[in-house]
């Protein structure tokens, strides 16, 4: 079963970088981490018969949001040259905290079979375009309306910057 | 891959909690956000054909965009501001 290693290696791929993140100390390394933990999740998608929302991740995730906080990262670095250092607070009580959310998680989920990709039929993306536009309808058009929304709010909050290099 | 999730939950927690910078808290909340996704791929693989999940998945997408480009022109502005990134630095409400 060759897919099985594969989908483990992604997985650990996804979780080793996600564990990069908080270890690591530079922004930029961490966004450009979050990165392949995103990609790495795509794959998992990708084995799991999520093939559109593989998709969606890659080009949402990975080229959008991003983008979006890595330019936010440019735009609050003092431009001094130097790689921008963040600083850790409550490590112990973050550390407690996500232990213990972990080992909870884990003790309650029910068993352990979703960790293999079965056989289920192969998502059909027509069939999921169908079930957006007829049966989730309303809800799709409310998550324009919410698109909208965020966009001029985001256009709006940072309209009265005035940029900073002259 | 529930596991994963959980793990990747986890991390996401740590992350908000732990580092110093609101940056780094918009990337542990997206990373929180992929977590649900997982969750709900994962449920949609053991229960039913219908693929409710994936469509359910997909608006969680669509919400993790909306805020994150909230999420960072409000960081840009206070930025702006206070001149600083620091959540616990900025203290006042008094606009």
């Amino acid at each position: 079963m060759m897919v099985i290693w594969i989908f483990y290696f992604f997985v650990a791929l996804a979780a080793s970088s996600a564990l990069g993140i908080v270890f690591s100390r530079n922004v930029f390394k961490s966004a450009l981490l979050l990165l392949i933990s995103l990609l790495s999740v795509a794959a998992v998608y990708v084995l799991s018969f999520a093939e559109f929302l593989a998709m969606t991740q890659i080009m949402i995730y990975a080229g959008g949001i991003l983008v979006v906080i890595i330019f936010g990262i440019m735009l609050t670095t003092k431009i001094s040259g130097q790689p921008l250092v963040v600083d850790n607070t409550n490590i112990f009580w973050g550390g407690l905290t996500g232990i213990v959310l972990v080992y909870i998680l884990i003790r309650y989920l029910p068993g352990g079979s979703a960790l293999q990709p079965n056989d289920l039929a192969a998502e059909n993306i027509s069939t999921l375009g169908l079930r957006i536009f007829v049966d989730y309808t309303l809800p799709f058009e409310v998550a324009g309306l919410l698109l909208l929304i965020a966009l001029i709010g985001a256009a709006v909050v940072t309209s009265h910057l005035k940029s900073k290099v002259s | 891959m529930l596991y994963l999730a959980a793990f990747l939950f986890s991390i996401g927690i740590i992350i908000v909690m732990v580092k110093r910078n609101a940056i780094m808290v918009l990337l542990g909340i997206e990373l929180m956000l992929n977590a649900s996704n997982l969750n709900f791929v994962a449920f949609n693989q053991q229960h039913g054909q219908q693929s409710d999940g994936h469509i359910f998945a997909l608006f969680v997408i669509i919400v993790a965009v909306c805020e994150a480009a909230v999420g960072l022109a409000i960081v840009l502005r206070v930025y702006k501001y206070y001149n600083t990134s620091v959540p616990d630095e900025i203290a006042d409400l008094k606009g």
